[in-house]
């Protein structure tokens, strides 16, 4: 079967190992978050931020514009260090290792934790296909042949429910799609690497509202796959799509908890303000 | 004598006929007319003087074009692509070397002007701040500015002097120079207009930096610097003063890049400025060719940029 060849190949490029649905009674954390600072320049943005990210869950990240939340969540596939001037401190720790540690690529980290932009990102020279296989050009040991590649893509393009959408016109251009498709799109091409953690930075802030809807059920059917971290401007969004929610505020983490929890009764006096709308 | 419409009470044109409008209802409305129409006058006036200041934008062009095409079109014909020059006197006779010159002048000045520019280009868009950057982009500017008969002297004093005598060679450095300012600049600004969100689209999928700048951003940028890259050709191949003290023209069929070499530029102003009236027909028939080959490369650079996907260009 073609399928598990692949998947063989895919576990073997990535050392990712293959996990089922998630044990609802066990959480296992993805990613652990300990102390970690950044900055722009001299101006902290991320001030000790300690938080776990269970693997099969989603986790939303609110908080007022300019608290430090996507700051946050490009600290976590090091993509914070790409912009000029910038320094990041603390520890964190995928499946129990330090990305931040002397002997680790930042692009091996990328590989294992996809992310997703704001606005649609597709690369404008390329197909349908080659935008979802893009990442697959630059694994270790060079691009998987042409057979492996349909396999791989036909998959992301399910998983990111755009299959039937795109199926009869993989060779067009990227561009012709609509936001919400491209939307679509990007997070199967993140998805085609088979990451560990995929990382949403507002992916639904440029989209209409039924684009968005697409989007919040793809999410929600993401966390058997994958761990999900998605930031997002809107409270309604975090309360629908995740299992947990954090809240940030002037780059600190005010409080973590199950979304049913945060959204209902919150521990923390200035997460109800926010939640309450008496702020931001 | 201004009057805002929207101050003025109830005036619109229908209720200014109604019996109970006042007397000074009645005035307001007229002024309101009355402002209007000078509005209208004025919009008609300024839209005029757009136009006529567009016509004269275009207007050189015309003019050389109908000039060219009415002096030179008569000399034109298959013997002027294949034939040599015919000595004084002798009827006929064709450019056929001056014609194949510009083109492995072109190429040569390309072969150096391209790569060096492009790859300036690309390193001024990627380190857009560093101190070698802006001493680059400062220097390519004067560089861009430099008169082109400078740059003739420059060839003639490092190239053909060592060399002992004028070459093709030193002529493609001499245009190739040239190249290399109006090159990086345009591609640096191609490169620009490549968002920053597609960089860090493919960083975030494990690309290096140097992959991403290779395939995904220069990718991207390449209808655009295919354009820029194609005008800085247009550009050259019509250069004369660089060519004076380097390829220094040659009356026969020669395309040895250590020999002197012939080019469209220098045989039009050889012949335009000769006493012989056939001669100065020539250098017409000359010059529309020489503007044929520029066109064909600009209509080349649009298609160019038309038939691919991606930024820039146009």
């Amino acid at each position: 079967m073609a399928l598990a060849e692949t998947d063989r190949r895919l576990v073997r490029l990535t050392g990712r190992t293959a996990s089922g649905p998630a044990d609802p009674g066990k959480e296992e954390t993805r990613v652990a978050v300990r102390g970690l600072n950044a900055f722009y320049g001299s101006t902290q943005v991320v001030r000790d931020v300690s938080v776990d990210f269970h693997a099969h869950e989603v986790t939303a990240v609110i908080g007022p514009s300019g608290c430090g939340k996507s700051t946050m969540l490009r600290c976590l596939n090091r993509m914070h260090e790409t912009a000029p001037d910038t320094r990041v401190s603390g520890c964190v720790e995928l499946d129990g290792r330090d990305i931040y540690g002397r002997d680790v690529s930042a692009i091996s980290i990328r590989r294992h934790v996809g992310m997703v932009f704001q606005r649609p990102t597709p690369f404008p020279t390329m197909s349908i296909r080659d935008n979802v296989g893009a990442g697959l050009r630059v694994l270790p040991g060079g691009m998987p042949a042409r057979g492996e590649v349909d396999v791989i893509v036909e998959r992301a393009l399910r998983s990111a429910a755009l299959w039937d959408e795109v199926k009869d016109r993989l060779s067009d251009n990227a561009t012709g799609l609509s936001g919400g498709q491209q939307q679509r799109l990007c997070i199967a091409r993140a998805l085609a690497t088979s990451p560990r953690v995929l990382l949403l930075d507002e992916p639904t802030a440029s989209l209409d509202p039924i684009s968005t809807q697409a989007i919040e059920e793809l999410v929600y059917e993401l966390r058997r796959e994958v761990t999900v971290v998605i930031v997002t401007h809107n409270m309604q969004q975090a309360a629908r799509v995740s299992d947990r929610t954090a809240f940030m505020l002037s780059g600190e983490l005010v409080e973590v908890a199950p979304s049913s929890v945060l959204f209902t009764n919150p521990g923390d006096a200035r997460t109800e303000d926010y939640i309450t709308g008496r702020f931001g | 004598m201004t009057s805002v419409p929207g101050s003025a009470p109830p005036t619109s044109p229908a209720g200014r006929h109604k019996p109970h409008a006042t007397r000074s209802q009645r005035a307001a409305a007229e002024r309101t007319m009355r402002t209007l129409r000078r509005r209208r006058l004025i919009n008609r006036v300024m839209v005029g003087v757009m136009y006529l200041a567009a016509l004269l934008a275009i207007l050189p062009l015309i003019l050389i074009l109908f000039h060219l095409v009415r002096e030179g079109a008569s000399s034109l014909s298959l013997d002027f692509f294949i034939r040599m020059p015919a000595p004084v006197g002798e009827a006929g006779g064709g450019m056929a070397n001056a014609i194949v010159g510009t083109l492995v002048l072109v190429g040569l000045a390309s072969a150096i002007g391209l790569p060096v520019g492009i790859g300036a280009g690309l390193y001024l868009a990627e380190h857009r701040r560093s101190r070698l950057a802006l001493v680059t982009r400062f220097l390519s500017d004067v560089l861009n500015g430099l008169p082109s008969i400078v740059m003739g002297i420059f060839a003639w004093q490092f190239l053909v002097r060592p060399m002992g005598g004028f070459s093709a060679y030193s002529a493609g450095v001499a245009l190739g120079a040239m190249m290399i300012p109006l090159v990086t600049r345009s591609t640096e600004e191609m490169i620009r207009l490549v968002p920053v969100s597609l960089r860090e689209a493919a960083l975030a999928l494990g690309f290096s930096r140097a992959r991403t700048s290779l395939t995904i951003v220069l990718r991207t940028a390449l209808p655009g610097i295919v354009t820029g890259s194609l005008v800085a050709v247009a550009r050259i191949a019509g250069e004369t003063a660089p060519l004076l003290f380097t390829a220094f023209g040659n009356q026969f069929w020669s395309i040895a890049l250590d020999e002197p070499i012939d080019a469209l530029p220098l045989r039009i102003f050889y012949y335009a400025t000769s006493p012989y009236d056939d001669w100065r027909a020539l250098a017409w028939a000359g010059a529309l060719v020489l503007i044929g080959i520029v066109l064909v490369i600009s209509i080349i650079a649009r298609y160019a940029t038309r038939a691919r996907h991606g930024l820039g260009g146009d």
